[in-house]
């Protein structure tokens, strides 16, 4: 517990400086994934990071959940540095990874049977967690009789089994359909406004990053630099309809003149420098 | 469903055991044909009803029970000593990769070795008792219980090892959670190879002396007794050994690893 903890503040506070990555690659040169990431991140901030493929986007993740060790710079958490996996940052990946030869309550159940959680307190909170994820009634059925999406919701509900105050997802909807993709973004938002949870999402959809995020980080190619740090001027709660409205795609086009893409959203005839 | 596919699937899932009785019928009949058109005498090939009657009477007199419980103990024995420690250097191997480079030459040697060739040597070193049998059958069971071992832990997903790593699970928590049981359908594969050499193993190690076992019942029969159908009725014993063996792995096997 720190100190901030303590006195009642917010907490889930990520500080990123000047991190390096990079990876042994078939020629002499390593492959700098990322290079020099300053990022910042307020208590219950949801901030996504865009960027085309190879810009490092994952592997950022990777750092801040303690998974990767980078070459040079820091993360930490609420002031204490990041070296290792921390039970109070939580990621959730691109493929669900549930365990299949465990049910769906074995599997939301398994980073507290990992942890030695008391039997009780993990079965409370497990049947919590499926409650909230709308799970229960699949509770005992194994990963190949779920859907994709029920599935996702599973590996949602075990990142938070351990109650992280950050949240990391790797676009963790993007193998699913589109429209159970934005009911679980909906979901998803709501989760973590109920646990002002810091959350930071990867995504490759400019209009996912708008709908998700207060802030859009803008990755280049490899390596990955921030080229821009995009405020999303709409409230929340949010509503999918609130991708219509004129400011959604003029931050559209703006995130999208920083990927290097011509046009936005809306912006037919413009073409960016 | 349609017509066509409920007819497949019926003449699918009915008549399995029945094909199965089918063919075992046809070929007790066959046997029998055989016998009777070539006019073989009983010290050759015994008629399949001689070999039964010989098989009932040798059971309930008490001939071949004694014998069949000393050979279960050793394929038991080696067994469950050559799995177990297939199953920890077969992780070795997979996780190490400095004992695979040093074990991997010396682990296929051994195998190319026949076991036939060795157990003399085994016989002489552990002498004439059950240990010599064990040893054999330990060893037999030991190659492709461990391959299967080593190919089954190599094929874990990294991103569930990923996943693990978040969770700040312990090497210890890995393996019992995570690596065995995702290996299990690749260590039965490995199993139900070794239970069967196993049989082979207690068999070879009983040849080379023993006092008491079905390989001894054998040389017994074609010797001293000249008792063929006996010696028909002990590999009959030796067969339904190993088919009960193999279906007992097979059912753990249905347990552990189920439906997934």
């Amino acid at each position: 517990m720190t100190a901030g903890a303590a006195l009642g503040m917010p907490t889930g506070r990520l500080e990123l400086r000047d991190i390096a990555v990079s990876f042994p690659s078939p020629g002499d040169e390593r492959l700098v994934a990322l290079d020099g990431i300053d990022l910042t991140v307020e208590p219950g901030q949801v901030v996504a990071v865009i960027g085309p493929n190879g810009s490092g986007k994952s592997t950022l993740l990777r750092v801040v959940a303690g998974l990767l060790r980078p070459d040079r710079g820091t993360a930490a958490l609420d002031g204490v540095a990041i070296n290792e996996p921390n039970p109070r940052v939580g990621i959730v990946f691109q493929e669900p990874r549930l365990l299949p030869w465990r049910t769906t309550s074995a599997n939301v159940a398994y980073p507290l049977e990992l942890a030695r959680t008391p039997i009780e307190t993990r079965r409370a909170r497990v049947a919590g967690l499926l409650r909230t994820v709308g799970l229960e009634s699949v509770s005992g059925l194994i990963p190949s009789q779920l859907s994709g999406g029920m599935r996702q919701r599973a590996a949602v509900a075990r990142t938070l089994a351990l109650e992280p105050r950050v949240l990391l997802l790797d676009e963790p909807f993007s193998a699913l359909d589109e429209l159970t993709r934005e009911r679980l973004n909906r979901e998803l938002l709501a989760l973590a406004a109920d646990r002002a949870a810091t959350l930071l999402v990867v995504t490759h959809s400019v209009q996912e990053a708008i709908f998700l995020a207060d802030r859009v980080i803008v990755l280049s190619a490899r390596p990955g630099r921030i080229v821009a740090d995009i405020a999303v001027p709409l409230a929340r709660p949010r509503v999918l309809g609130d991708l219509d409205a004129a400011v959604v795609s003029e931050t559209a086009h703006e995130i999208r003149r920083n990927l290097g893409e011509p046009g936005g959203l809306g912006a037919s005839g413009e073409v960016a420098a | 469903m349609t017509l066509a596919t409920a007819a497949r699937s019926s003449a699918r899932r009915v008549p399995a055991w029945l094909a199965a009785a089918l063919a075992f019928g046809g070929f007790v009949l066959a046997w029998k044909a055989l016998v009777v058109a070539a006019g073989y005498p009983p010290y050759i090939l015994p008629s399949p009803e001689l070999v039964g009657a010989r098989f009932v009477t040798a059971w309930a007199e008490g001939t071949i029970a004694p014998h069949a419980l000393r050979t279960l103990v050793e394929i038991g024995l080696g067994f469950g000593i050559g799995a177990t420690l297939a199953v920890v250097v077969g992780y070795a191997l997979a996780r190490l990769p400095l004992a695979e480079r040093l074990l991997s030459p010396y682990l296929v040697a051994a195998q190319a070795m026949p076991i036939l060739a060795l157990a003399p040597l085994l016989a002489l070193w552990f002498g004439p008792g059950i240990t010599s049998k064990v040893v054999i059958c330990a060893l037999i069971v030991f190659f492709p219980v461990a391959i299967a071992t080593m190919v089954g832990i190599r094929a874990v997903d990294r991103g569930l090892l990923e996943l693990a790593a978040s969770f700040r699970a312990t090497r210890w928590q890995v393996v019992r959670t995570l690596e065995i049981p995702a290996a299990l359908p690749s260590i039965f594969g490995g199993l139900r190879v070794g239970v069967t050499l196993a049989v082979v193993g207690a068999l070879v190690g009983e040849w080379v002396g023993t006092d008491r076992g079905l390989g001894l019942l054998i040389n017994l029969a074609r010797g001293s007794l000249f008792d063929i159908p006996l010696l028909f009725a002990t590999l009959l014993t030796i067969a339904l050994l190993g088919v009960v063996l193999y279906g007992l792995v097979v059912l753990v096997e249905r347990t552990l690893v189920g439906a997934r």
